[in-house]
């Protein structure tokens, strides 16, 4: 007998735990490519029908691109689809990325982070899911392999919610989280079933016995307002992310926090910014730091769209310095997270010491002690009176530079 | 039988000897026993023969850091030949265990180390634990390991492994543990 609190222990890596969220949220559609790290989530659901305990139909296409295609078509006829990609992958979707989001599909996308070749590289960089950030997907990122699975699920309430109907990326680290095994909480299905009941129907799904047609021709004094209307879809989106997150902390046990994640930040003077599978590392710095006497907090952006501003506002008003630390480039400006925190503090009046590095790109390791030697080159550079430090690209080794 | 607050074991090997599944048995096995733990492999070449590397964690509390470790409390070295190709004991804490695939522990290439030996290879080809021609050895290391280091108890790492595969190969590889557990010698070299 199984009842609905029951929760299996399990160790998975978080390409499992993808696997196990898809299949709790009950996925009718999975259309996938397989690419290197990703290869294992879609694997595990292969299984799962395979073996009846997922009843879903997964489509099998030749490229990304027909991927999205297949989940499009799916989703608009009012089914829940899952799919994942990394890398080249998401990339060669690109464009059925913005059809999606401008079909209003609340798909959901796994996607585990990946440099971009060349030169050729299948380890972690966040260069492929921030590349569609002005696409109309909402972004989220997890950190463990527990946070992928609740995220997953999460997602779906979201993407589904009424006031939203935007698709969802949720990404995790290459091989830090996809290949890495850990204890997870999988909750059983009657308790997700509760949070997560099937998709609602709308006028608008596709039907052979009542024929539409989809994405018409619109001439320039329409297609502002379907933009206005994406744009506001985005914006609930913050409130109906954090009480999802709210409703799920009242079900399972775990709340993430909403859009970002706060660690002894309230009283901090300063805030360490990160996103994804090093924010561990990250805190066990932040630990280091305060047994030093150094009030230091960290701040772990879970949402990247819509971006969380009030949360970013409220977390970094009272703080004395800010220090972002990221796996990713713009390549002719900085990096992604800090030109936007940065974007965010100036519109609101807030103007804090602000430190930037680029870490960790290609899959170089972020560890605590990487962690501390930025943290305390920034504070030393605030304290010597510099208000703006870096960018910095952080380890380059300046012996291979030509 | 946790000394410190996160005991750290790294285990080297080469693409195709089951490094990253002996890691993940491992932290099943500590987790079943109530604690946190976390199997982080590394992946270099994608190929057969290459050097891997997998990280544990195992602790009383919840783990954070998933960066490799660095100054493990035990090594294991799967592949006898590894310690002239790659610095295995890099970062070995003081007091620290070698746990090693060897025929015998004479003529070693380590000074000054408590080391865990065990004739894996012959262990596992004896029973026929082989895949591809290549002795599976990641099982009589985990039985070495356990055996010198009471890190998880013989019974858990059964439960996991039974777990993992079907009956036959279940019960393979439990012998592969078994035998290793009696027969692992720990010296001081």
């Amino acid at each position: 007998m199984t009842s609905r609190m029951d929760v299996k222990k399990l160790v998975l890596t978080s390409n499992y735990a993808a696997a196990y969220a898809a299949k709790l949220a009950r996925a009718e559609i999975i259309s996938a490519y397989p690419i290197t790290p990703q290869t294992t989530v879609v694997e595990k659901l292969a299984e799962f029908i395979e073996r009846g305990e997922l009843k879903a139909k997964m489509i099998r296409v030749e490229s990304e691109h027909s991927a999205m295609a297949a989940c499009i078509g799916a989703s608009a006829t009012g089914a829940r689809v899952f799919t994942a990609t990394s890398s080249h992958g998401l990339l060669y979707m690109y464009e059925m990325l913005w059809w999606a989001a401008g079909a209003r599909l609340p798909i959901v996308m796994g996607v585990v982070t990946r440099a971009i070749a060349p030169p050729w590289n299948i380890w972690t960089e966040h260069a492929d899911i921030l590349s569609p950030r002005d696409s109309g997907w909402l972004i989220f990122f997890a950190e463990s392999a527990q946070e992928v699975l609740d995220m997953i699920l999460q997602a779906y309430k979201v993407a589904e919610n009424e006031q939203v109907l935007l698709p969802v990326m949720v990404g995790w680290d290459a091989f830090i989280s996809s290949h890495t095994a850990e204890p997870v909480d999988v909750p059983s299905q009657e308790i997700v079933d509760e949070f997560l009941p099937p998709r609602k129907s709308a006028a608008f799904l596709l039907d052979v016995k009542d024929p539409v047609s989809h994405g018409n021709l619109v001439f320039p004094d329409f297609y502002m307002e379907f933009r206005y209307l994406m744009q506001r879809g985005m914006e609930s989106a913050r409130d109906i992310i954090r009480k999802v997150d709210e409703e799920f902390g009242k079900i399972f046990g775990r709340r993430y926090g909403g859009l970002i994640e706060k660690y002894r930040c309230d009283d901090a003077e300063y805030a360490l910014i990160t996103l994804g599978g090093s924010s561990g590392d990250a805190r066990e710095a932040v630990d280091k730091l305060r047994e030093n006497g150094v009030k230091i907090g960290l701040c772990r952006i879970r949402v990247i769209r819509p971006f969380p501003v009030q949360d970013v506002v409220e977390c970094l008003s009272n703080k004395e310095g800010v220090i972002v630390v990221e796996r990713d480039i713009s390549m002719g400006l900085c990096g992604v997270l800090a030109t936007e925190i940065a974007s965010v503090l100036f519109m609101n009046g807030i103007q804090p010491k602000f430190a930037s590095f680029i870490a960790g790109l290609g899959g170089r390791e972020v560890s605590v002690e990487d962690f501390l030697k930025m943290l305390d080159f920034s504070l030393k550079e605030f304290q010597r009176g510099n208000k703006r430090v870096g960018p910095h690209w952080y380890g380059v080794k300046e012996e291979v530079i030509p | 039988m946790l000394m410190k607050a996160v005991y750290e074991i790294r285990w080297h090997g080469r693409g195709g000897q089951g490094v990253v599944t002996v890691a993940q048995l491992l932290a099943e096995a500590a987790v079943r026993e109530g604690k946190y733990a976390i199997a982080i492999p590394y992946f270099g070449a994608e190929r057969r023969g290459a050097p891997v590397v997998a990280s544990n964690r195992i602790s009383d509390k919840p783990i954070r850091s998933r960066s490799s470790v660095k100054e493990p409390d035990v090594v294991v070295v799967l592949d006898p030949n590894l310690p002239f190709m790659v610095d295995v004991t890099e970062g070995l804490r003081e007091g620290g265990l070698l746990v090693i695939n060897a025929p015998s522990p004479n003529n070693l290439p380590f000074k000054g180390l408590k080391a865990a030996v065990v004739d894996a290879t012959g262990i596992a080809l004896s029973l026929g634990l082989k895949l591809a021609g290549l002795a599976l050895v990641n099982m009589p290391m985990l039985g070495a390991l356990i055996r010198a280091t009471n890190i998880v108890s013989l019974e858990s790492i059964t439960a996991v492994v039974k777990n993992r595969w079907s009956r036959r190969v279940g019960e393979l590889n439990v012998k592969g543990i078994i035998e290793a557990y009696n027969k692992v010698q720990v010296v001081n070299l």
